[in-house]
């Protein structure tokens, strides 16, 4: 007997959660099953939806020949990417034809973030407008983005206010002085300092940043003082170190601290922060382990919960198990080593990219392990990649390709199935890393992917 | 009383081998003992209990080589998020396994603070087999370099074994309830054992489930097509029998020939506090009697996720034993069971409860870990006159025998802070999950009366 649903999502990160609820939102009963926890617990939190158009085509023709894997042998050489874009929308149309965007079209791009906007509430800010906003991140670059929480607000970089930054040895992963010198490198249009202080010295050196939110969180005491106010204690005395090109020092209008500024709580730990500053408290977001991933993962698991979707972690789809008259009918699920039928009227399949694993690869090629979908890749290795690493990629673009409808396309261009859709990361045609573009993929493939599968499902 | 009394399980020896058996008989818990998951056929004498690892080391390189350091377990630890002296699961797994290679490199005594809740096997993208590693070193470290005369092996070893303990309370059911949570008796435990006073021993059933069993004539329905073999573990038996009761009347509802076989405890405890040889021991008269039923006909159903999660995942992991996979095959956690094979939701629908009630669910990590998160809210929350909400997906702390110990008992608190906060929130004033333990801390921490879902399904469908 299979376990039934009519629409079955496969996947758990922000393309899957975002076509079950689309799916949902047409009336179709949805089940959503991912095999590990999702991987919004890694993502740094910003939602971008497109910051560059890199370019396609070398500076000068390739040179003859393979690749020389790094030897640097004749490296070729690559245009800069255009960008920082501030207007997303308007730069689709210089995309490669194959790209997500171009076949899906900029609207569902717009409808994408619309239903981000509407899940994520007021834990998100950039929904007012089309254009990108500049966000600073850990590395110390600024970040062309379309959506960013609310945590991260006051860090926007097209603000003149001079920043603090606030750093803690203890966080070895994180350096706030060379985090702001690499911010003024970057040109930023406002005055920036990095401080170090004593706070997290009450902790170990390697102390997970969960264990510091949660003390911050609960307010715990750290050697007699609750932890909020030790934290703000600790910066205060760094609230003039900003000096500007005439030599002047301002009290700082704002102050940037690691992403770790609580995680039930945030919105309180910052208000206080805030208060007992005097100035506005925002987070830079980090890579993993990733709060304001962690928050984003649990504000849409709530939103699922609250559309009525059914979800299961820990079970990978591991193949086809019936089809007829070109459907796919039930998927083999192993259910901790017990492979059971789950059957759907229309299946989604957003189980992320090489990272992700959603798409496997050895020196023979690139598969879609789940459904067995064609990946499109030359044949011979040495054109999956060329020389420059930052040069166009041809194996960032690999990933199963989708039709105007988000069907999942065969080698012909055809529909591999009548009730296959395919969203985010699994989704070839983007280079998302140079893009600054994987969120606004998963979110317009996603929402088409979702629609039609219900579509489908329900007609 | 049944086999398990005279069959301590010891009869074998545990480096046994087969004994003039002509089979190979070293990789007994790979080899399917059925020849496969879908052949009926299963011989339960001719496989032998088999040493897994003669050397005493699992081969977890591949395992370790697959961790690309991304953090994700260290972010899901609950014991990491409230003391920052416990280093993780990054490293009690893979960073510890490696280290461990030198020679004369001991295990890090902060191997004892890892509750193994488990979450980091779910959390981890790589698959990287961490419980399995923490689970080996915690053995060696206990092993190697416990001493076995302290007051903490002692008490971690009394501890691991409830299910001896809890069959000697059982006999004076009463006098053990009292006597076990009499305040200068639990103030001498405290400053002998180190067992915190501020906890409430479980109640002792005056009837336990397999007595109970026995004088209802066993099953009542017979059924060939349909049959099941309940593991009820320890709790079940020795202090909620009323779970197992409900566990057989819904399963018998639904047509099923329910069986109870012979069976000593999953061996949960026993890992969580690195006493291998005992859940080893254990774990031999479980699969043989469990072999054996599910050669009958039966797949096994467990009614605590703790147990289910220990057949289902720790046996094949940590020990080989002919007919050990077979066995992690065939089981299920109860609902989970029902929720394939049976139209759960369509029978729940055409009921509603006399009462209206509303609980708060909280999932235990073991469920999580088996998928099973979900399940009690999916299969409830359109039953009339039933109001399930979910408390959110921290850990209630207590993860077995850990927020048993003076010392972790702060910790357990700690960890649990945030269950309990969502629990007050909650609507409802009755507590549910599957877990027997986190039944406890949930509680020991509200006051709240809490059920089993399969009580629940009973009251649903059966009354």
């Amino acid at each position: 007997m299979a376990i039934d649903s009519d629409v079955l999502v496969v996947g758990g990160g922000l393309a899957a959660i975002t076509s079950a609820v689309a799916a949902a939102r047409e009336g179709a009963d949805v089940r959503l099953v991912s095999h590990k926890s999702s991987t919004l617990r890694q993502a740094s939190g910003l939602v971008d939806a497109l910051g560059y158009v890199p370019a396609t085509e070398p500076a000068q023709p390739l040179r003859e020949g393979p690749p020389t894997a790094g030897r640097e042998l004749d490296r070729d050489d690559w245009p800069d990417p255009e960008g920082p874009l501030a207007d997303p929308f308007e730069a689709i149309d210089r995309l490669p034809e194959t790209h997500p965007y171009r076949v899906l079209g900029a609207d569902a791009l717009r409808e994408g973030l619309a239903l981000f906007d509407d899940l994520a509430g007021d834990a998100y800010r950039g929904g007012h407008t089309e254009t990108n906003a500049l966000l600073p991140t850990f590395g110390g670059s600024v970040k062309p983005t379309a959506r960013y929480p609310a945590a991260a607000e006051a860090g926007i970089a097209s603000d003149g206010r001079p920043a603090l930054i606030v750093g803690f040895r203890s966080l070895t992963e994180y350096d706030a002085r060379a985090f702001a010198g690499r911010l003024e490198a970057a040109g930023v249009p406002f005055d920036v300092a990095g401080a170090e202080v004593e706070f997290a010295e009450a902790f170990r050196a390697d102390t997970k940043v969960t264990r510091l939110a949660k003390a911050l969180d609960h307010d715990e005491e750290i050697d007699g003082v609750p932890a909020r106010e030790a934290l703000a204690k600790a910066v205060a005395p760094h609230l003039h170190d900003v000096v500007d090109e005439a030599g002047g020092v301002d009290r700082v209008g704002r102050v940037g601290f690691p992403a770790f500024l609580g995680d039930q709580e945030g919105d309180a730990v910052r208000a206080e922060l805030s208060d007992r500053l005097g100035a506005d408290v925002f987070e830079i977001p980090m890579g993993p382990p990733s709060l304001p991933g962690l928050r984003l993962e649990d504000r849409l698991y709530d939103a699922l919960d609250a559309e009525g979707v059914r979800f299961e972690t820990g079970f990978p789809v591991v193949g086809i198990e019936a089809e007829t008259d070109g459907s796919i009918e039930t998927v083999s699920v192993d259910r901790k080593g017990r492979e059971t039928p789950y059957g759907a009227d229309a299946f989604v399949l957003a189980t992320g990219g090489l990272v992700g694993k959603g798409l496997d690869s050895d020196r023979e090629g690139v598969r879609e392990p789940a459904f067995g979908l064609h990946v499109e890749q030359p044949e011979d290795r040495y054109e999956w990649f060329v020389d420059d690493a930052f040069g166009d990629q041809p194996y960032a673009r690999f990933g199963v390709r989708i039709g105007e409808d988000g069907r999942a396309l065969d080698a012909d261009g055809e529909a591999a199935y009548d009730n296959v859709f395919a969203a985010g990361g699994v989704v070839g045609g983007a280079d998302v890393a140079r893009e600054k573009s994987a969120s606004g993929v998963s979110l317009a493939t996603g929402i088409v992917a979702g629609r039609q599968a219900a579509t489908e499902a329900t007609q | 009383m049944t086999r398990h009394t005279d069959d301590n399980g010891e009869a074998t020896d545990a480096n046994g081998t087969s004994g003039g058996d002509d089979r190979a008989a070293t990789d007994g818990g790979v080899e399917s003992a059925t020849g496969g998951t879908d052949a009926p056929e299963l011989d339960p004498d001719a496989y032998d209990p088999v040493d897994v690892f003669p050397g005493g080391d699992l081969d977890l390189r591949e395992g370790a080589d697959s961790c690309y350091k991304c953090t994700s377990c260290d972010t899901s630890c609950p014991v990491a998020e409230v003391d920052e002296e416990f280093p993780g699961p990054k490293f009690q797994g893979p960073e510890q396994w490696r280290l461990k290679r030198k020679e004369d490199h001991d295990i890090d005594e902060s191997i004892t603070s890892c509750s193994n809740c488990m979450r980091c096997d779910d959390a981890c993208p790589s698959s990287v087999p961490l419980s399995q590693m923490h689970n080996e070193a915690r053995g060696q470290f206990v092993e190697e370099q416990m001493e076995k005369l302290s007051v903490e092996y002692v008490r971690n070893r009394i501890l691991a074994n409830y299910h001896t303990s809890a069959q000697l309370a059982s006999v004076f059911p009463r006098t053990a309830s009292f006597t076990m949570n009499f305040g200068p008796v639990r103030w001498v435990m405290e400053k002998t054992m180190g067992i915190p006073k501020e906890r409430d021993f479980p109640e002792f059933a005056t009837e336990t489930f397999r007595e109970w069993w026995k004088g209802r004539g066993g099953a009542q329905v017979e059924n060939p097509d349909k049959r099941v073999a309940y593991f009820h573990g320890c709790y079940s038996n020795f202090n909620t029998p009323e779970v197992g009761k409900a566990m057989v009347r819904v399963y018998e509802h639904f047509g099923y020939e329910v069986m109870v076989p012979p069976q000593k405890c999953s061996g949960t405890p026993m890992f969580a506090n690195g006493m291998l040889t005992d859940a080893r021991r254990h774990a031999e008269t479980n699969v043989e009697s469990l072999v054996e039923a599910i050669g009958d006909g039966a797949d096994v159903i467990a009614s605590c996720t703790s147990c289910s999660l220990s057949l289902r995942q720790e046996y094949p992991e940590l020990f080989d034993i002919h007919g050990i996979e077979d066995v992690s095959e065939h089981t299920y956690e109860a609902l989970e069971y029902l929720r394939i094979n049976e139209d759960l939701e369509g029978e729940l629908a055409e009921n509603e409860l006399a009462d209206e009630q509303s609980y708060a669910y909280h999932a235990p990590c073991h469920a999580r870990n088996q998928g099973l998160s979900r399940q009690a809210v999916e299969t409830f929350r359109d039953v009339d006159g039933v109001t399930m909400e979910d408390v959110g997906d921290s850990c209630s702390g207590i993860s077995g025998t850990y927020g048993w110990k003076e010392e972790k008992y702060e910790k357990s608190m700690k960890i649990g802070a945030e269950m309990f906060e969502h629990m007050e929130d909650a609507e409802g004033d009755v507590g549910m999950t599957e877990c027997p333990t986190c039944a406890m801390q949930m509680e020991h921490g509200t006051g709240y009366e809490i059920k089993h879902p399969l009580q629940l399904l009973e009251d649903a469908v059966v009354a």
